[in-house]
């Protein structure tokens, strides 16, 4: 949990100015639930002065600082990197720091936690499922495809690193209807990861990672919602992960499964479309 | 442990429980859904009414073994306007599934990913113009 205010500006979108100085009021309906604390979950409804450049998670941080101390509210980077503070946003999946509260209209916006991982607390909800979907792929976190020849590294930075796109947000996993009911499938994020170590595989045991994606709770359990797709916010698609991972396994059957491999059927340029849409170095 | 059984494991003992998992409300909840998620909704829909009809199906041709009488009485209430409606109900089903069965075929071999979007329109709209005409045919007939 981070950044109890005291009443500083909460965004750096409008320089030495409160975003959430008034100029209009935004109607958030808040889901709150305290798990072993408070009986039963609700939902709280609070008017909150909203200027141009206003997000939802400025927002949710007035309610903190005025309003109710007591709400719980994850976030960091407040510029869609660090991937904490995800919810659900007017029935969609979303980061709260970059959902500006002018897109939303002028009705109520309802905002709950991610859907199908555990509670902690009102809009924070705990990771782990999620991250033990990521590790059980051995996740790659730096790509060695995809950095630009013209790319500056910052002074004292012998080169740059190229991380991998996802960060972690988990709205893939509240998006996906089959995650819904199906606690045991590795879902999107996991098996985007592992598309990754087949794509580019750097030395891992691209058998292995195929042998675990080609299971009744891996990659055949996916019914092409396409949702994860669409509430990934850093252009990972982990629906066309999924897709080519069964491509992958399919043209590869009879082949032996255990066994590392060193080439992948190629990493994209740095100057394919795909990437040039992730907005990153 | 190997590894299959630690991933079949992950979940056993959560350290919360998951009671914000949306179960089978999740399927089908039509909040926030975009088209994918439409044509997931259809396909499950859809695919279950066959499943369903399936069964009618088999219930239906049982009569033949009742006699002449049994499966003219029978054809009498087929030729109803409402039981006409369960059949275009039917074919827009069989339409729906079937052509989107295509799409997922072809995206689940990794074809056509960039363009999935507008196969499913281009799908749609093909099975809106045969259950027209399949429509017209039907009351034709009758």
């Amino acid at each position: 949990m981070s950044g109890l205010d005291g009443g500083a500006p909460v965004s750096s979108r409008v320089p030495s100015v409160d975003p959430l100085e008034r100029s209009a009021v935004a109607r958030l309906r808040v889901y709150r639930s305290k798990p072993g604390v408070e009986a039963a979950p609700r939902f709280e409804t609070y008017e909150v002065p909203a200027s141009a450049g206003a997000t939802v998670l400025d927002a949710l941080l007035w309610i903190r600082r005025q309003r109710d101390p007591g709400l719980m509210v994850r976030h960091s980077c407040l510029h869609a990197s660090c991937g904490t503070c995800g919810m659900r946003i007017a029935g969609r999946e979303a980061l709260a720091c970059v959902t500006f509260l002018d897109d939303l209209g002028a009705g109520e916006i309802t905002v709950e936690p991610l859907a199908n991982l555990p509670l902690v607390g009102d809009l924070v909800v705990d990771m782990e499922p999620s991250y033990a979907r990521l590790r059980a792929v051995g996740r790659p976190l730096v790509r060695e495809s995809e950095i630009c020849p013209e790319a500056q590294p910052a002074e004292g930075i012998a080169e740059p690193t190229r991380f991998e796109d996802c960060i972690e947000c988990g709205l893939c996993l509240s998006a996906c209807p089959i995650v819904a009911t199906d606690p045991r499938y590795l879902g999107p994020a996991g098996l985007a990861a592992a598309w990754r170590s087949v794509e580019e595989p750097r030395g891992s045991a691209v058998g292995r990672v195929l042998a675990l994606a080609d299971d009744e709770q891996g990659v055949w359990r996916c019914h092409t919602a396409w949702e994860c797709t669409e509430a990934c916010p850093s252009n990972v698609d982990p629906a066309g992960s999924i897709m080519r991972l069964r491509r992958a396994i399919v043209l590869g059957r009879g082949a032996p499964s255990d066994g590392p491999r060193t080439e992948g059927p190629g990493p994209k340029r740095c100057n394919d479309e795909r990437t040039r849409t992730t907005g990153q170095p | 442990m190997s590894e299959r059984e630690r991933l079949a494991n992950r979940d056993a003992a959560p350290s919360r429980p998951l009671d914000r998992r949306r179960g089978v409300a999740g399927w089908v909840d039509p909040r926030g859904r975009r088209l994918g998620g439409w044509a997931f909704i259809l396909n499950r829909v859809t695919g279950i009414g066959i499943v369903v009809y399936l069964y009618l199906h088999l219930a239906v041709l049982s009569l033949l073994a009742r006699g002449p009488e049994a499966w003219d009485a029978f054809i009498a209430v087929a030729l109803s306007p409402l039981f006409l409606f369960f059949d275009v109900v039917l074919l827009a089903g069989l339409l729906i599934h079937g052509l989107n069965g295509i799409r997922v075929t072809l995206t689940g071999f990794g074809l056509v990913l960039d363009a999935q979007k507008a196969l499913f329109v281009a799908l749609m709209v093909l099975a809106a113009i045969v259950l027209l005409v399949g429509a017209i045919r039907l009351v034709e007939v009758a």
